[in-house]
C-alpha cells in the first residue's frame, strides 16, 4: 500500500524535491536482423533522397531553372519536377500537408509509431551518428568503460574523440549544404560555396543547420523525442486496441527465468516463460526503456528489441517475436488459448485511406486541370462608372493576366455583358481595336488598365454583370473572369 | 526534505511527490536537467537584450542599448535606399517624351503610380481622390477637356494653371452676363433654354428659339462657337454634349449666365518637379479620357 499523505499537514519542507534530474546517457548495442535491415534501408533511401535530389536535373527550357527540385524564393516559384507552382498556388501544400497528416495518422493506425522508429528525420540522423560512434568508439561495453574510466586521457583516446566530432560535424555541415541547395541552383552554389563566393546567408543557414544537426543528433538524441516533441503525445491519443505496437508479448515471456532453470521447470511440465531477463533488448534501445514494462511514451518503435530478442530466442532454440508487432487483444487471446486475429482494415483505417485517397485524387485532378493561363479582374472603385460627353457609360478595370506556361502568349480579350461595348486597353494601340490584344511573357504576369465603353441606350440602369474572356489566339486556351459594369 | 523514493506508485512503479488529492497522486517526474538550464540560459539571453537593444523606457526618451541601433535609423536607409532606386528611375522618366512613357509598359506604370500617389496628395482635394470631379471642379476620367485632353495640353494645364495668376497659364472665362447688366434677365431666361436645347433637353413652355439663337450668336458664340461646340483656346465648354461643369438644369444655367464662372486651377510648376508633372499628366491621361 502506498504511503498517504494529507496536504494540510505538509510542511513548507515537504516541497524541496529535486527539480531537475540529469540525462542517463544511452549506450545503444549495435545489433543485426529484420528491423535493422528495413532500418538501414529507410536510412539509405531518406539520406539519399535528402543530399542528393538538388543535383537532379530536368529540362524546362531555355531561360528556365534546370533543377527538378527548386524553391526559387526571389522570384516566388517553386518548381517540382513537371509541376511549377506559383505564390497564389500554395493550396496545394494545403493539401499535401493534410495529405500528409492523414497518412501519419493511418500509419500510426497500422503499425504505431512506424514514423518515429524509421522515418523520422531525428531518428535518422541519430542512427547514424550512432553507427559512427559504435565505428570509431567500440559497442555499448566499450563506449560505457571509456566514459567511465577515470584514466588521464591517452592519445589513442584523444584521436577517437577528435575523429568521431569530426565526422559528425562534416554529417551535419553537409547536411546544412545540402537544405541551402533546395533554395538555388545547386551545381553553380557548390562551385561558389567551395570558393568562398557564395551568398552571405547560405552560410549562415548552412552554419544553423550545422549546428542543429550536430547538437541534436550527437548530443540530444531520444530526450528530443522524450521531451521537446509533440507527437509522441498526439499518438498515445490516435491509437487504439487494434493497432500494432513493439509488443512485449507478457503471455509467453512470463515468468522470466534462466535458460538452465527454464529447461528444467519445462522437464518437469511446469508453466515457465521464455524470457530469459538477458536485457539484450534494453541494450540495444536508443531510447534506454525496457520494452517489457509496456508500452511506453519514450518507445520510438524502431524494432531494434525485437531483432535483439529474436537473436536471443534463435540462439536458445525457442520460437521467434517473444518482442513483436502485436497489441494487448492478441495477447489476452492467446493466454486464453484462442489464436490471434489482426485486423488492419477497420473503420479508422478505411476512412484514414479514404482521406487519403479522396484529398490526393482531389489535388491531383486539380493539378492535372489546370489552366497555364488565368485572368482576375478588378473593378475600379472611384470612379465606378464615368458618364462620357455623348452619354456613354465607361467603366475601368485592372485586369490580370497570367501566364503560367514556358513560352510567350498573344492573348485577346472580348468582354461579354453590356450591348455594343468597345474595349481599350491603356498604353496598347491594338491593331484590333475592338478585340485588344496583348502579349504577355513567358512565365510572368501583365497587369493591364482596361477601359469599358458601352452607349447609355439598351443598357440597363443600374448594374449588370460583365465576363471577360481571355484567349491564347495561337492555341485556343481560354479563361475568364467576372465583374460588373454599373452605370453612373 | 521527504524521501520521496520512498513514496512508489503501484501502478507506474515510480515515486511520487507524496502530494495527495481525493485519492489522486502526482508522479514526481523531474524536469530533464538541459531543460531548467536551457530555461535559465533564456533568462541570461534576455538580460543581454537590455544590454544590447533599446529597452527601458525613461522619462522623455528610453535606453539606447550598446550599439545605438534604432528601427527608425533602420527605415531611414532603407527609404534612403527606395529614394535612389527611384531617383534613376526618375530621371529616365523625366528624360523621355509623353508619348514615349505611354508606350513603354515600365516607364507607363512607374508614372502612373507616382502620378497616382501625388494627385492623391495634391489634387485629390479639389478633383476627389478618383479623380471624378466635383460641381465646379472637372472631371477627369471623362473625355470632356476645357483646355485639352492631349498629353501635352494636360501637362500644359498642370504645369501653368488656369487663371492662376503664372504668366503662362489659361486665361478666359465666363463672363458674367447679368451682374454686369449685358443681358436683361428675361434675356438670360431665354438664352438659357436655348442653351438646355443644344443638348436635347427640355425647354420652358413658351420658350422662343429664335429669340434664344439670336442671343446665343450676339453674346456666346464669340467662345462657345456658332454651333456652341466650345473652344478649348480659351477653356470655353462644348454645351452640346452630356457633360456639365456646374450642372445643366435651368436654375444652374441661369446663375453661370447671370454671375459668371472662373474657376481657378493652380500652376503647379516650381512646386512639383518637372519629372513629377510629367508623371502627373500620363497619370491624368491614361484615367481613361486623354485623347
Amino acid at each position: 500500500m502506498n504511503k498517504t499523505v494529507n496536504p494540510n499537514e505538509l510542511k513548507p519542507a515537504d516541497d524541496v524535491g529535486p527539480l531537475y534530474a540529469a540525462r542517463k546517457k544511452v549506450y545503444p548495442q549495435s545489433v543485426s536482423g529484420t528491423f535493422r535491415r528495413i532500418k538501414w534501408g529507410l536510412m539509405a533511401i531518406c539520406l539519399g533522397v535528402y543530399y542528393f535530389l538538388p543535383f537532379v536535373r530536368w529540362n524546362r527550357g531555355l531561360g528556365a531553372p534546370s533543377q527538378a527540385v527548386l524553391i526559387d524564393l526571389p522570384n516566388s516559384r517553386f518548381y517540382f519536377f513537371f509541376i511549377e507552382l506559383w505564390p497564389q498556388e500554395v493550396y496545394y501544400f494545403t493539401g499535401l500537408l493534410i495529405v500528409a497528416a492523414v497518412a501519419l495518422f493511418l500509419m500510426n493506425s497500422v503499425g504505431g509509431r512506424i514514423w518515429c522508429g524509421y522515418l523520422c528525420p531525428q531518428t535518422v540522423w541519430t542512427d547514424v551518428f550512432y553507427a559512427v560512434e559504435r565505428l570509431i568508439e567500440g559497442d555499448r561495453r566499450e563506449r560505457m568503460k571509456k566514459d567511465k574510466s577515470s584514466d588521464p586521457l591517452k592519445l589513442e583516446r584523444i584521436s577517437e574523440i577528435v575523429l568521431k566530432h569530426s565526422i559528425w560535424l562534416m554529417i551535419a555541415w553537409w547536411t546544412g549544404g545540402a537544405w541551402v541547395l533546395y533554395f538555388n541552383d545547386a551545381p553553380t552554389l557548390v562551385k561558389e560555396l567551395v570558393t568562398f563566393q557564395g551568398p552571405m546567408i547560405a552560410y549562415i543557414w548552412i552554419g544553423i543547420l550545422t549546428a542543429t544537426t550536430y547538437v541534436l543528433a550527437g548530443y540530444m538524441r531520444e530526450q528530443v523525442c522524450t521531451y521537446m516533441c509533440p507527437w509522441p503525445r498526439i499518438q498515445a491519443a490516435l491509437t487504439d486496441e487494434w493497432a500494432l505496437n513493439v509488443t512485449y508479448r507478457y503471455d509467453r515471456g512470463e515468468k522470466r527465468t534462466s535458460v538452465k532453470k527454464a529447461a528444467e521447470l519445462r522437464a518437469l511440465g511446469e508453466q515457465v516463460g521464455d524470457c530469459v531477463d538477458c536485457y539484450q533488448c534494453v541494450a540495444v534501445c536508443p531510447t534506454g526503456i525496457d520494452i517489457r514494462n509496456g508500452p511506453q511514451m519514450e518507445c520510438i518503435q524502431c524494432g531494434l528489441c525485437i531483432d535483439a530478442c529474436d537473436n536471443v530466442m534463435a540462439k536458445i532454440g525457442r520460437p521467434k517475436r517473444l518482442i513483436g508487432y502485436d497489441n494487448d487483444i492478441n495477447i489476452h487471446r492467446r493466454q486464453e488459448g484462442k489464436p490471434p486475429i489482426y485486423r488492419i482494415v477497420r473503420p479508422r483505417t478505411v476512412v484514414y485511406s479514404a482521406i487519403i485517397a479522396g484529398i490526393g485524387g482531389f489535388m491531383i485532378y486539380m493539378l492535372a486541370t489546370r489552366s497555364l493561363l488565368d485572368v482576375n479582374v478588378l473593378h475600379d472603385r472611384n470612379p465606378v462608372a464615368v458618364k462620357l460627353s455623348d452619354g456613354s457609360i465607361r467603366n475601368a478595370y485592372t485586369v490580370r493576366l497570367l501566364n503560367k506556361s514556358g513560352y510567350d502568349r498573344a492573348i485577346a480579350i472580348d468582354v461579354e455583358g453590356p450591348v455594343n461595348p468597345t474595349m481599350h486597353v491603356v498604353g496598347a494601340d491594338s491593331v484590333t481595336p475592338d478585340r485588344p490584344i496583348i502579349v504577355i511573357p513567358r512565365d510572368s504576369t501583365s497587369e493591364l488598365r482596361l477601359l469599358v465603353t458601352a452607349p447609355a441606350e439598351n443598357n440597363p440602369e443600374k448594374s449588370i454583370p460583365v465576363r471577360f474572356h481571355v484567349m491564347d489566339i495561337g492555341l485556343g486556351v481560354a479563361a475568364s473572369a467576372t465583374d460588373n459594369f454599373v452605370a453612373p | 526534505m521527504t524521501d520521496h523514493s520512498s513514496d512508489i506508485d503501484s501502478v507506474s512503479g515510480k515515486s511520487t511527490t507524496g502530494h495527495e488529492w481525493d485519492g489522486i497522486k502526482e508522479l514526481n517526474t523531474p524536469l530533464p536537467r538541459w531543460w531548467v538550464i536551457t530555461f535559465y540560459l533564456t533568462i541570461v539571453w534576455a538580460i543581454g537584450y537590455w544590454v544590447v537593444y533599446p529597452a527601458w523606457p525613461l522619462i522623455s526618451s528610453n535606453t539606447t542599448g550598446m550599439f545605438g541601433y534604432s528601427s527608425r535609423a533602420d527605415v531611414a536607409v532603407e527609404l534612403a535606399n527606395l529614394e535612389k532606386i527611384r531617383g534613376d528611375k526618375m530621371v529616365a522618366l523625366g528624360a523621355a517624351s509623353l508619348a514615349d512613357i505611354e508606350k513603354d509598359p515600365a516607364l507607363l506604370a512607374l508614372a502612373r503610380a507616382k502620378g497616382k500617389t501625388v494627385f492623391g496628395d495634391n489634387c485629390a482635394p479639389c478633383h476627389g481622390s478618383g479623380a471624378a470631379g466635383a460641381k465646379g471642379y472637372p472631371n477627369l476620367n471623362d473625355d470632356d477637356w476645357l483646355w485639352g485632353g492631349t498629353l501635352d495640353q494636360i501637362m500644359q494645364t498642370i504645369q501653368f494653371g488656369a487663371r492662376s495668376g503664372h504668366a503662362k497659364t489659361h486665361e478666359g472665362q465666363m463672363l458674367a452676363f447679368g451682374k454686369d447688366g449685358v443681358l436683361k434677365p428675361d434675356e438670360i431666361v431665354t438664352v438659357a433654354n436655348y442653351v438646355r436645347s443644344l443638348s436635347g433637353l427640355s425647354t420652358r413652355n413658351g420658350f422662343d428659339a429664335a429669340k434664344g439663337a439670336k442671343i446665343f450668336a450676339e453674346n456666346c458664340a464669340a467662345c462657345h462657337g456658332d454651333a456652341g461646340k466650345g473652344n478649348q483656346e480659351l477653356g470655353a465648354p462644348n454645351l452640346t454634349d452630356k457633360i456639365w461643369l456646374y450642372g445643366s438644369d435651368e436654375a444652374t444655367l441661369i446663375e453661370t449666365i447671370s454671375q459668371g464662372r472662373a474657376g481657378v486651377m493652380p500652376a503647379w510648376e516650381g512646386r512639383l518637379d518637372p519629372a513629377t508633372i510629367k508623371a502627373m499628366a500620363v497619370y491624368v491621361h491614361s484615367l481613361g479620357g486623354g485623347k
